[in-house]
């Protein structure tokens, strides 16, 4: 039981990364229908900025931790943020009108070239964040020996922070509501008067905003990571917003925390070796989710009418 | 000078020359039908207006300003809305949410889109009683009061309508044109896209008849219901 919750934790700390990753696919998907390749790889840059940030600022900030961490938080997610909105205009927007093909080409290119960028800054190296971070705060103690460590408690509240707001603001702001719009119907919402494209350049900062800031908390939690991150996690984020129903914000975020969970408590109790597996659950998961509900666990089931 | 006016007008879908020259006037505080059968080319022209569709030649003139290179966002702030063809009203946004993206043009502007809340409601009470239901799961008849309810919801100068009667039952289609005057007597301009051309022609003031792409008859209604020609093409008349 002390094990089946220490896990239930890890796992939930986990997946809210994912799930942090995965709303990028996903409203990029709802708006423009187009799987963001480059999403998994700006978030790897989120990481790669965080790192070079956060040793920048540990020095001159000695003793102030959340202070670093949170100013490196907000410069990430204005960067990468900036970065997706730069990526919208280059490599998406002269395609619009090209079918659906091109733009997923397209999208792979600015992946490679994100990957090699961040190869080659690295030096292809395994970059390790700061020691000792947030070391001072206090673990909480749950029932028997099972804790919340004070960085998996600080991680979990700021997913679901972000998640919280995000939803209200897509749920009840007008822009919010234009950009529900917008993935409805691009014609249709040109004749209410909305500017469909300033709604996608909206979308391109939040998403990969939000998969910065994920970056940031990845590095935070493994401490380590190199540029291939962006590839291995990135997937797993994107596998997470099919589970949940691509499109769907809400999907996302329990895709996310589903995989979490699953991948963490299979590496758990799936005995020796089961370790080696970690990164093949996930597609077995999504395969069996899709044969029992092709469209996700959230995916839309309303009929659209003609 | 006429509110609306479209100056030789060529559309083209691809290579396919859908509109060759259409040349049209709509009068404010007029009704003014735009019918023909399947193809001619009246969903061209209206998405050719609205903006959503670029002309290759012509002008149109909107209240004074020239719109045939504006894009459609712009376009409705001007005052020009469009309810489109087949009602297209976001399925999974409430029926309020609905119109509050009728009502996108005027920002934050809480009373002004309050009063126009109501006065929607006032002419589809129908509306009220399902304002937090999602649009998708309206019956076809209030879909169809949502998409016109919704075009009205930014106080527009002219509401150009695509074929309000298409997929209702007789009783509906008499109500929504009961309704088109109404907002007409509010002093909404309408151009109205109808293949009912007896209905239309009965409602309008002026009519243009458009046979594959070309405006092939224009007069005032009353005559053209009387006009031989439009009888028998379009009234079902022998």
């Amino acid at each position: 039981m002390e094990k089946f919750l220490q896990q239930l934790i890890n796992g939930l700390t986990i997946g809210g990364f994912y799930a942090l990753v995965a709303l990028g696919y996903t409203m990029v998907y709802g708006v423009l229908k187009l799987i963001n390749f480059a999403h998994g790889d700006m978030f790897m840059w989120g990481t790669l900025v965080g790192w070079a940030l956060l040793a920048a600022l540990v020095a001159p900030l000695a003793g102030m931790d959340l202070v670093a961490i949170l100013i490196t938080s907000v410069v990430v997610m204005g960067v990468i943020g900036a970065v997706g909105v730069t990526i919208e205009r280059v490599a998406y927007r002269p395609l619009r009108k090209a079918g659906r093909l091109s733009p997923v080409i397209s999208a792979l290119g600015a992946a490679f070239v994100l990957e090699a960028l961040a190869r080659n800054a690295t030096e292809a190296r395994v970059k390790v964040y700061p020691q000792n971070l947030l070391e001072n705060l206090p673990s909480i103690p749950l029932i028997g020996g099972v804790s919340l460590s004070g960085l998996q408690l600080l991680m979990l509240i700021t997913c679901v922070l972000l998640m919280v707001g995000l939803y209200a603001f897509v749920q009840r702001t007008r822009i919010g509501t234009a950009m529900r719009a917008v993935s409805l119907d691009h014609d249709v919402s040109r004749l209410m008067g909305i500017n469909v494209d300033q709604i996608i350049t909206l979308v391109f900062f939040i998403g990969p905003a939000l998969g910065g800031i994920g970056g940031v908390l990845v590095g935070l939690y493994y401490r380590s990571f190199d540029f291939t991150l962006g590839w291995i996690f990135g997937l797993k984020a994107f596998i997470a917003a099919i589970l949940g129903g691509i499109g769907n914000i809400p999907g996302a975020v329990l895709g996310g925390f589903v995989l979490g969970i699953v991948e963490t408590m299979a590496t758990a109790y799936g005995g020796a070796g089961a370790s080696a597996w970690k990164d093949a659950i996930a597609y077995i998961l999504l395969i069996i989710i899709l044969i029992a509900r092709p469209t996700g666990i959230l995916g839309e089931t309303v009929a659209e009418k003609v | 000078m006429a509110l609306l006016e479209l100056q030789d007008i060529h559309t083209y879908y691809g290579h396919v020359h859908a509109l060759k020259g259409i040349s049209l006037q709509v009068e404010e505080g007029q009704i003014v039908a735009l019918i023909g059968a399947n193809g001619a080319g009246k969903t061209t022209t209206l998405r050719t207006i609205s903006g959503l569709l670029r002309p290759r030649s012509g002008s149109i003139i909107f209240d004074g300003n020239p719109i045939h290179r504006m894009p459609a966002h712009r376009i409705v702030h001007l005052g020009l809305t469009h309810a489109p063809e087949g009602r297209q009203v976001f399925p999974t946004l409430t029926v309020q949410e609905n119109l509050n993206m009728g009502a996108y043009t005027l920002g934050n502007d809480k009373e002004a889109i309050e009063e126009n809340r109501r006065r929607v409601f006032k002419l589809f009470p129908r509306l009220e009683e399902r304002k937090n239901q999602l649009g998708g799961t309206l019956s076809g008849g209030e879909q169809q009061m949502l998409s016109i309810g919704r075009a009205l919801m930014s106080r527009p100068k002219l509401l150009m309508l695509d074929e309000p009667s298409l997929g209702l039952a007789p009783m509906l289609v008499k109500a929504i044109f009961e309704t088109i005057r109404e907002i007409n007597r509010q002093g909404v301009t309408v151009l109205l896209v109808e293949q009912n051309a007896r209905a239309a022609l009965k409602l309008a003031d002026y009519a243009y008849v458009l046979e594959t792409g070309t405006i092939a008859l224009e007069g005032p209604a009353g005559e053209l219901l009387r006009d031989e020609r439009v009888r028998k093409a379009y009234l079902g008349e022998t």
